[in-house]
């Protein structure tokens, strides 16, 4: 390095202090809670370790122990199938009401705040009590039912619907990638839809053909961001099963067994080792998401489909 | 396409009153006796009562309001947090030249995605080393370390459509860095501010996981962990004193959604936050 090449790195390094001043807090949480607690779990992930013994290294053990922990291969399942029924129902929701509101009808902005609201509530305790109350035995549900003469159905402590309880209480919170969909749809200028309107293109042609195209960005958006919370639920399996996962494990998500093998069992490493897997998990889809989506979603600017 | 506007509204109508109907039996449900709530599916109370609130606040051996307080206090500091914090790294990146700037961003929007559970079990050990298992500290102390990068990656947003000239000018009149941030960017930064300051009331009111894992003492609880255990401290199927301290914790967002309505889905609808 030449000698003005040095010093003009050091020049530069002096004009960044004011900039490393403003980021410090940032530096120390990014270091100290994030990073440094990553390289952390990630050392765990490969020991045996209890919280109150020095961590112990076992190597793959934990790895490899998962792939043969039944519970963890059911919480896997639970959690996949949760994601790949709510997901694609959410967003179906989501985009058929936008839709529906965007057609420039009177009183938009109640129906936006009316339907947002399930969202807004939806992922806290009081709401999954209200779903655990509802879909019980004796819940609200099965009253109605039998008001029409339909006999009840242990809803949540019936493993084969339990799960379900939970899907429909993520689809009840479509208004998010709701309110995200019509914001998507006020950007479609009006001159191309009145260009297909004229070309003669029904209203079904122009919702394939010009909105969901045009639409396209946002919609990944929307599926990535969905995805990748979904696989992260945790609390209204954590109440409508009491913390168990049950009945039958049939609600026991990934979360919820990374929480009972981390603060019920103490398997610190063993959950650091799953944790790293989820975290594997949520890459390869979101990975996955960006190489299919190359595929369908549809950049204006370019003109072309990619 | 008259008939059909008012077929949209009664579809619309009706799937607004069926999505809130669980939330509006809920209400009811907290405003009848015990032995009417599952028998009755409608949303008038036949006889309706605030027993249940007067039996709910008292029944889990601490007053509820010290779980509202407590719930406010850490809610309170993270708001400060998040604002502050947030705030100055954003001007930092979006503002300032410094070695590295490009790497750090990239750190920095690498970890708004990062599930947070795989710097759980490291946090609650570091955590535990601290003394401050069982306090309020792992809750506020990240949020004064600008850990919720989504809120730096919106104020960056912001910041960026803010002319520089505004900070040029500020410079020529003896303005340094700390100067141009205080009376220029955070004054225009505000809308961003209010936005962040609500979702993070918000997000914090409901959190759960980690009062979950860092709370135990009952006088500390938080509402979401005081609800969970609701029902085993009271030890008994007191359903409307369950209903009415929900509601009750459900109230302040429902408040802050009034009040802010706009802004909280103006700030989704550009940053596609939850």
């Amino acid at each position: 390095m030449s000698r003005s090449a040095a010093d003009s790195f050091g020049t530069r390094l002096r004009q960044s202090v004011p900039g490393y001043l403003f980021l410090l807090p940032w530096l120390i949480g990014v270091l100290g809670l994030t990073v440094g607690p990553m390289v952390l779990s990630l050392y765990y992930s490969f020991t045996d370790y209890a919280l109150f013994n020095t961590p112990a290294w076992t190597g793959l053990h934990n790895y490899t122990a998962l792939f043969h922990d039944a519970r963890y291969l059911h919480s896997l399942r639970v959690t996949f199938l949760y994601v790949a029924v709510s997901v694609p129902l959410e967003m179906t929701f989501a985009l058929a009401i936008a839709v529906l509101l965007n057609r420039g009808l009177r009183g938009l902005a109640v129906y936006r705040a009316l339907y947002y609201v399930p969202s807004l509530l939806g992922g806290s305790v009081a709401i999954a009590l209200l779903w655990q109350q509802i879909f019980g035995s004796d819940g609200l549900l099965n009253h109605v039912l039998s008001l029409f003469g339909i006999e009840g159905h242990g809803w949540i402590s019936e493993p084969g619907t339990a799960l379900w309880t939970l899907i429909v209480l993520r689809v009840w919170q479509f208004g998010a990638p709701m309110v995200i969909f019509l914001a998507g749809l006020r950007q479609i200028p009006e001159d191309v839809m009145e260009a297909a309107e004229m070309d003669g293109a029904n209203k079904w042609q122009r919702f394939w053909r010009v909105t969901l195209p045009l639409l396209s960005p946002v919609v990944f958006f929307n599926l990535v961001l969905q995805i990748i919370g979904a696989f992260q639920a945790f609390t209204p399996a954590y109440i409508i099963s009491g913390g168990k996962g049950g009945p039958s494990d049939s609600t026991l998500f990934y979360t919820l067994y990374l929480y009972q093998q981390a603060f019920g069992n103490f398997r610190m490493g063993y959950a650091a080792a799953m944790a790293w897997v989820l975290l594997l998990i949520i890459a390869v889809f979101t990975g996955l998401n960006f190489v299919l989506g190359r595929t369908w979603v549809f950049y204006g600017d370019e003109g072309v489909r990619r | 396409m008259r008939t059909r506007r008012v077929f949209a509204h009664v579809g619309l109508t009706v799937g607004a009153l069926i999505m809130l109907y669980p939330l509006l039996w809920m209400i009811t449900a907290s405003l009848r006796p015990n032995t009417e709530i599952f028998t009755d599916a409608g949303l008038v109370p036949e006889h309706p009562t605030l027993g249940n609130y007067a039996l709910g606040w008292h029944s889990t051996g601490v007053n509820f309001g010290v779980y509202i307080a407590n719930s406010l206090i850490i809610c309170t500091a993270v708001v400060i947090g998040n604002v502050l914090t947030c705030s100055l790294t954003a001007y930092a990146f979006a503002r300032l030249k410094f070695v590295g700037r490009k790497t750090l961003f990239a750190l920095m929007l690498a970890t708004i995605m990062l599930p947070g559970h795989v710097t759980l079990i490291a946090q609650y050990s570091i955590f535990r080393n601290l003394n401050w298992i069982d306090t309020f500290w792992p809750m506020i102390v990240p949020s004064f370390l600008a850990t919720d990068a989504f809120f730096v990656f919106l104020m960056v947003q912001f910041i960026r459509s803010i002319p520089v000239e505004l900070d040029d000018a500020a410079r020529i009149d003896g303005c340094g860095a700390w100067g141009i941030y205080r009376r220029i960017i955070l004054p225009l930064l505000s809308p961003a501010l209010v936005t962040t300051a609500i979702f993070s009331f918000i997000w914090t009111w409901n959190n759960f996981f980690s009062q979950l894992i860092y709370l135990s003492t009952r006088t500390k609880l938080t509402v979401p962990v005081a609800l969970r255990g609701f029902l085993d401290a009271t030890g008994s199927s007191e359903w409307g004193a369950l209903f009415a301290m929900s509601v009750v914790t459900l109230v302040p967002v429902v408040v802050v959604f009034v009040v802010f309505q706009r802004r909280i889905l103006a700030g989704m609808a550009h940053t596609g936050l939850k």
